[in-house]
């Protein structure tokens, strides 16, 4: 109990002195607490671009689907005998019925639907009105069980319009507002690359997918519109819901063997087509996240070591400004480690100022970011708070423990002698 | 230079009876390396000191007497000899045992007083009990009646730089004295005081004497070393003479 005691009164003893050294050192203290304070913004800043990168990222890849497989001639990411895929054949819109037919003659099976798409790029036009660089979806009805947005107007095109080959669209959110900016654009007839088409729903608005393309800006309309319009000399993407996400392999070895089957391949043969799912694409980009973390965190890391080598150098110089002090709290029966704590503690408490007014100024420069920039991807969280005041605790710790130790190992009678 | 009072035989200067041994040293020598050199600040001293002595410890520069002062403050450990302190031998203790002992038994008083300048008089006085792990409350009090013991009641918040230099070696004693120590180590406590203030702060010793405390004074003042009961003389590292001191 007297040794808790005496530790907490030593500790408050140490808080004290830190503060009043603070206060009567105030220039030294404010140039000192500077280093940590750039040091703390820099690499605050750094850890919310990397939680916004993460987010980003993963809203992105949602867009996706984590229950949605891709039936591609061409496999996400890079490959190293481009002449085995190139020569693949084609996937065509039948391959789509063919597996639907075959999904619900298996029992149980895992897999959903299967959506054929196709798409080009276009124009659209409307009066005077002209967007170009639109990507032109054709695909079946099925659509609507595999997308998860929502129309903020109208709808999507239903089975009978869709067998019909009836020529309809849906429009992303961005298409929709640049021809018909502040109106409806519902039962409006567009004109896509020469062929008209009637407007019957409006998509909500989606964002971009890493920044590359936009969801925004496509359109969407029966497949056999499409086809009616510019053929089927290209391939067509097979998108095939899961029936549970949980079970994403399994449905992909299922989906496999569908499709070999579809495509009447022989045992022992290579599939001529590849499944593409969000989990390669994550998978693909988790080291480049991981990478320019680790780049981004050790160069502002570097900027919170210099500041940490301010605070060792002026720790050192307190403590030989003090050493007549130092040999006399040890006469009066200091120990070391009451030493120790008094000058590990005057370290610490100028980290965790520091850390503390650098924090207040890294929010306030990404709140600057966030309204002058909102797109641009940066994230403050509690956890960062935390976490960031435990990085100044432990600097002042790592700062502070080679010239407190010193001051600790100081001989009382040479101390004493001090001038 | 104060003259001496004069021999008054009706005053007898009181010496207390002897009470227990509290300083035993035996063959103690202590020796510093300087370079090349080797010094030999003390060559093989015997001394004891019981309880209510109050000794004067003298000698000229250079002749040992301040590593003897160390030495038997606990600050620094001898070269080769024994140092018995309350019947502990003090030679094999750790450096933590040694700071129990400078915080309980030893009351230093240095000749520059050595206050925490941005502290108050009374906070300069808990330290002791602070190291000692006594309560706030316990500490207040204790402090605070030190500090009258010492005459300056009404300079409790004072720091120190708002104090004369006779006030501030009244702090040094009261913060020498808060944690009963079993005896008060003086270095020339006068030594950077006017002579008024140093006979007054003399003064202050003999009443601490009479009312049961152990003192050692180093000095090279005779005037000074006139107040102990008990005088010895070094001399390059040993011990020269050892009286006691009649008024």
């Amino acid at each position: 109990m007297s040794a808790i005691a005496r530790f907490v009164y030593e500790f408050f003893e140490s808080i004290r002195i830190a503060w009043a050294q603070i206060r009567a050192n105030k220039m030294r203290s404010v140039l000192t607490a500077l280093g940590v304070i750039i040091g703390i913004v820099a690499v605050t800043l750094m850890g919310t671009a990397i939680r916004g990168i993460d987010t980003g990222f993963n809203n992105s890849l949602a867009m996706l689907g984590d229950d949605v497989l891709y039936v591609e001639k061409w496999p996400w990411g890079p490959v190293e005998d481009w002449w085995n895929y190139a020569n693949r054949p084609q996937i065509k819109i039948t391959d789509a019925e063919k597996l639907n037919r075959i999904i619900e003659s298996t029992p149980n099976s895992m897999l959903a639907v299967a959506v054929p798409r196709v798409g080009r790029g276009c124009s659209v036009k409307f009066g005077d009105g002209r967007v170009d660089g639109i990507f032109a979806m054709g695909t079946t009805a099925d659509y609507a069980r595999i997308t998860n947005v929502d129309c903020v107007e109208g709808r999507l095109f239903n089975e009978i319009e869709s067998n019909g080959g009836r020529a309809v669209c849906v429009l992303g959110y961005d298409v929709a507002e640049a021809l018909f900016p502040g109106r409806s654009s519902l039962d409006q007839t567009v004109i896509v690359d020469g062929h008209p088409s009637t407007v019957i729903g409006v998509f909500a608005k989606q964002g971009e997918f890493l920044g590359l393309f936009s969801f925004d800006n496509q359109l969407v309309m029966p497949i056999t519109a499409f086809t009616k319009a510019w053929g089927s000399r290209r391939g067509a993407q097979l998108q095939v819901k899961v029936t549970d996400k949980r079970l994403l392999l399994q449905a992909k070895d299922e989906l496999t063997g569908a499709m070999r089957r579809v495509r009447g391949q022989l045992p022992g043969e290579r599939d001529n087509f590849s499944i593409n799912e969000q989990q390669a694409f994550k998978a693909q980009l988790d080291p480049v996240k991981t990478a320019i973390a680790f780049a981004g965190l050790f160069i502002t890391g570097l900027s919170l070591f210099v500041g940490a080598i301010g605070i060792m150098n002026i720790t050192f110089v307190s403590v030989k400004e003090r050493t007549k002090e130092i040999g006399t709290r040890k006469a009066i029966g200091a120990r070391r480690r009451t030493i120790l704590m008094q000058f590990l503690v005057e370290a610490v408490s100028i980290c965790l100022i520091g850390g503390i007014v650098g924090m207040v100024a890294a929010y306030a420069v990404f709140l600057g970011i966030h309204f002058q920039w909102p797109s641009f991807p940066v994230e403050f969280s509690p956890d960062l708070v935390v976490l960031s005041m435990l990085v100044s605790v432990v600097t002042g710790i790592v700062s502070g423990i080679a010239p407190a130790f010193t001051a600790s190992r100081l001989d009382p009678v040479v101390a004493l002698r001090y001038e | 230079m104060i003259p001496p009072p004069p021999p008054d035989p009706l005053h007898q200067r009181s010496i207390r009876p002897r009470g227990p041994l509290v300083i035993d040293i035996e063959g103690v020598t202590k020796l510093y390396r300087m370079g090349a050199e080797t010094v030999h600040a003390l060559r093989g001293v015997a001394l004891q000191v019981h309880r209510n002595e109050y000794m004067a410890i003298m000698g000229p520069s250079g002749s040992g007497k301040s590593t003897l002062m160390n030495m038997l403050g606990c600050l620094d450990t001898p070269t080769a000899g024994h140092y018995q302190f309350n019947g502990k031998d003090v030679s094999s203790m750790t450096d933590d045992e040694l700071a129990s002992i400078r915080n309980r038994e030893i009351g230093f008083v240095f000749q520059t007083f050595n206050l925490l300048p941005r502290s108050s008089s009374l906070h300069n006085v808990e330290l002791p009990l602070i190291y000692a792990g006594v309560p706030a409350a316990e500490r207040r009090l204790r402090a605070q009646n030190a500090m009258v013991n010492v005459g300056l009641a009404d300079r409790m918040m004072h720091k120190p730089n708002e104090l004369s230099g006779g006030q501030r070696q009244r702090v040094a004693i009261a913060r020498a004295l808060v944690n009963n120590p079993s005896i008060i180590l003086a270095d020339e406590p006068t030594g950077n005081l006017d002579s008024k203030t140093g006979e007054e702060i003399m003064q202050l010793f003999d009443v601490l004497y009479e009312q049961g405390n152990t003192i050692i004074v180093v000095t090279h003042e005779e005037d000074i070393a006139r107040h102990a009961r008990r005088a010895i003389r070094l001399h390059d590292g040993l011990i020269e003479s050892d009286r006691m001191m009649d008024s």
